[in-house]
């Protein structure tokens, strides 16, 4: 896949550094806002996705990246499951236990270990439908060969 | 035993499906290893619960309490069912990965088939122990979704297509599930199995629940493969990789279709009659044509298939004649019979099919075949796949000292006290057929003259300590039902099934 | 009421989609359609008129009617589950197209189950 003209590739650079940072957000204040770390990471992999599609796939050497997301993918359900297994030793032998302290309702420091588990779901959404994409697009260049 | 070790069934293989694509970087071999110690792990986990804990655990995720006796957590239910699933899952699925071993190495991407299996068993032990239909619905669809990708392992012409097939077939039945839910949501407000069952205790509208029960046979019905929603199984579980094909019949379909249909009915809806009529019938509609459709096979992995359908439709007919016996509350003895007799067949056959399948494909590993017209002349050259195998086709078939012999007779018994002589009927009709089918398997695989190819050699080691250890307990399952060992096992679960409302009352403590 | 029945015809659209159709991708298509008319029963089935989005950003005690979370969060983790689908049966898709060369069922019938 070649990529596109000018005018696009321009366009594209500003607009998904905007829909980047507003997948960080999104993810970051999940608890507080409606969003969340799904709909966070979907931002974020549209990001990737956009440049990719503007730019062609040589412009980026994907068998790496599609290794380095799979990687990411791994890390972050392993991190949130760690996370969430430590709540057994955290006192009330509960899986899943919130043993942070809640904070200010509203504040974006409140909701315990919730702001945790939406970044670090936004991290594995992101990287999972990047994979999804990359495999998926791999694939079709190898057919077009 | 303490509460939290349920959350190991499902914790350990999701650990292990993540941490296998970082180990694999440092070490290629690794994945092989660790799926069977994590297999191995569950079933002794199991084992241990079974043993220390005849009593139902409520376990709140998050450990949240009750608000006005209405339960907000997620909660996890562990009971003599679940118990005796979890058993046998993590059984078949230790054997498994122990001979896949072996029989994957001629794969390509071997890591995600390892993954994908471990994704499968934590999907498995989940739907088990999950008190909430929302968890029910996720852990299904984790071990439906990998078991698609499992089909398809191969990436041949009719992996693919089986897998597309099982996958537009899966995905439809998982949405009528979903629908369901909508609809018991709608009317209770909840999706906790412990407080639907009491909305519906309660509540005055009684055609509404009905209604939902149909569909849920629908959906439940793809899942596992009832005889009108059967078009996926003898593609998807003849294409999958041999022991895939063995967890796929043994357990997920039991799983996923047989076990969530027995407690949502009996612990969860209010017993109905006619809804009952329908299981009995689809039951008995399963078991003779799946063993007709067994009969004209000759595809040897096709012809397992088939005659898993018909081993379903034994295990629904047995639930069916329980609960109808249950909800004319007339006949105890005759539901506790039926009961025994169809969570025993579950038991057995995971363990014989499981074995089958196995067999299969140490036959196609060794003589590069499944067709049973081009085998011929094996029992030379294989003899632990000819004990194996004739272990397990006797098991299947119903001879006395093996223990299919006593699931399928107690099964037959208690149609009879029922006064269902005609499904009794049936199931002898359909039990003869089996054996002459078997007879033929063998007869073609193991004693006609040889193809006249090279001789072949015997399987490796490992695959071999499977087949032999299950044929062992082909044998050895027989003694569960002894009256003092079946104390252990077999009793707490059908004890769970015979208190349709203790379930409820237990979890809310009201 | 007129809704739920909008909702239902969505879902016969979809069935007679996957029932009809002869091409791989509208039997993909047709599936979604059927997964979207059931997410949108769900999230019709949970609102309550007047409801809030279920966040905690008020003090308690106060006086305001929130909409049950459960029925939505059922419904995003159900469209997680949307997205795994559609991605593995696109894969599958694709790669029965570079083995047959087509996409028409009709075509690709190896198997006769």
């Amino acid at each position: 896949m070649e990529g596109m003209s000018i005018i696009v590739k321009k366009i594209v650079q500003l607009i998904s550094a905007l829909i980047f940072v507003f997948g960080m957000y999104s993810a970051i204040h999940g608890h507080i806002n409606p969003g969340g770390g799904f709909a966070g990471g979907v931002l974020l992999s549209g990001a990737f996705i956009l440049l990719i599609i503007a730019y062609g796939l040589d412009y980026f050497k994907l068998k790496q990246q599609t290794e380095a997301t799979s990687i990411f993918e791994s890390l972050s359900i392993l991190i949130a499951l760690l996370i969430a297994f430590s709540g057994l030793f955290a006192g009330s032998l509960y899986f899943f236990n919130n043993y942070f302290p809640a904070g200010t309702p509203g504040s974006l420091i409140s909701g315990g270990l919730i702001p945790i588990y939406n970044v670090l779901i936004g991290v594995k959404v992101a990287a999972t439908l990047s994979t999804i994409f990359f495999a998926l697009i791999i694939y079709k260049e190898e057919i077009r060969r | 035993m303490e509460e939290w070790i349920i959350i190991l069934f499902f914790v350990i293989p999701l650990f292990g499906a993540f941490v296998m694509p970082l180990t694999y970087l440092f070490s290629p071999e690794s994945p092989k290893l660790i799926t069977p110690v994590i297999t191995l792990i569950l079933l002794m986990l199991s084992l241990y619960s079974v043993i220390c804990q005849p009593e139902q655990i409520a376990y709140s995720i998050g450990g949240w309490k009750p608000v006005d006796n209405v339960p907000i957590a997620i909660y996890l239910v562990y009971d003599g069912l679940s118990g005796f699933m979890l058993v046998i899952i993590n059984l078949v699925a230790f054997f498994s990965s122990v001979y896949a071993i072996k029989y994957m190495e001629e794969y390509t991407g071997q890591k995600y088939f390892y993954v994908l299996m471990c994704l499968m068993i934590a999907g498995m032990n989940g739907v088990v122990l999950s008190g909430d239909l929302f968890n029910l619905f996720v852990f299904t669809e984790i071990s439906a979704k990998s078991s698609y990708a499992l089909v398809a392992f191969g990436v041949k012409k009719d992996e693919l297509e089986a897998s597309f097939k099982y996958q537009v077939l899966g995905g439809m039945a998982s949405l009528i599930i979903l629908f369901g839910i909508a609809m018991i949501y709608w009317q209770t407000q909840t999706l906790n199995m412990a407080d639907i069952s009491y909305m519906l205790q309660n509540a005055e509208n009684n055609i509404f629940p009905v209604f939902v029960q149909l569909i849920f046979i629908t959906g439940f019905g793809v899942k596992a493969a009832l005889i009108p929603f059967h078009a996926w199984l003898p593609d998807a579980h003849s294409s999958a990789p041999s022991p895939i094909s063995a967890m796929l019949s043994g357990v997920l379909i039991k799983t996923l279709g047989v076990y969530v249909i027995m407690r949502l009915y009996l612990s969860v809806f209010q017993l109905n009659e006619s809804v009952s009529i329908v299981l009995l019938a689809l039951g008995g509609l399963s078991m003779i044509i799946g063993v007709l459709l067994a009969f004209g096979a000759w595809d040897l992995k096709r012809l397992l298939a088939y005659s898993s359908i018909s081993h379903i439709g034994y295990i629904i007919t047995g639930l069916g004649i329980g609960m109808i016996m249950l909800s004319r509350g007339e006949n105890h003895l005759a539901a506790t019979l039926a009961f025994t007799g169809s969570l025993f067949h579950i038991a057995n056959h995971a363990v014989f099919k499981g074995l089958l399948f196995l067999n299969a494909g140490a036959i196609e590993y060794a003589a590069n075949t499944r067709d049973m017209k081009q085998m011929g002349g094996l029992a030379k050259f294989m003899p632990v796949t000819l004990t194996s195998s004739f272990s397990a086709s006797m098991s299947i078939s119903g001879m006395p000292p093996f223990s299919g012999f006593f699931s399928k007779l107690i099964i037959i018994l208690a149609a009879v006290i029922s006064g269902f002589y005609f499904i009794a009927g049936l199931a002898v009709i359909a039990g003869i057929i089996t054996l002459s089918y078997f007879m033929k398997f063998q007869k073609y695989a193991f004693y006609n003259k040889p193809s006249g190819k090279s001789p072949v050699k015997e399987v490796p080691g490992l695959m071999r300590f499977s087949m032999i250890s299950l044929a062992v307990l082909c044998l050895l399952m027989s003694v569960l039902i002894l009256p003092g060992i079946r104390d252990g096992f077999l009793n707490p679960a059908v004890n769970t099934l015979m208190e349709t409302t203790e379930y409820a009352s237990k979890i809310l403590g009201r | 009421m007129t809704l739920y029945i909008l909702c239902f015809i969505l879902f016969l659209v979809g069935v007679y989609g996957v029932l009809t159709r002869r091409n791989l991708i509208k039997i993909v298509i047709s599936l979604t359609i059927m997964e979207f008319s059931v997410f949108l029963m769900l999230v019709l089935v949970g609102y309550i008129s007047g409801g809030l989005a279920p966040i905690v950003v008020h003090p308690e005690g106060s006086d305001i009617s929130v909409v049950d979370p459960l029925p939505q969060t059922l419904v995003l983790t159900a469209a997680v589950i949307a997205v795994a689908t559609n991605s593995m049966v696109l894969a599958l898709a694709i790669r029965l197209y570079k083995k047959y060369g087509t996409f028409d069922i009709r075509k690709i019938n190896e198997l006769k189950g």
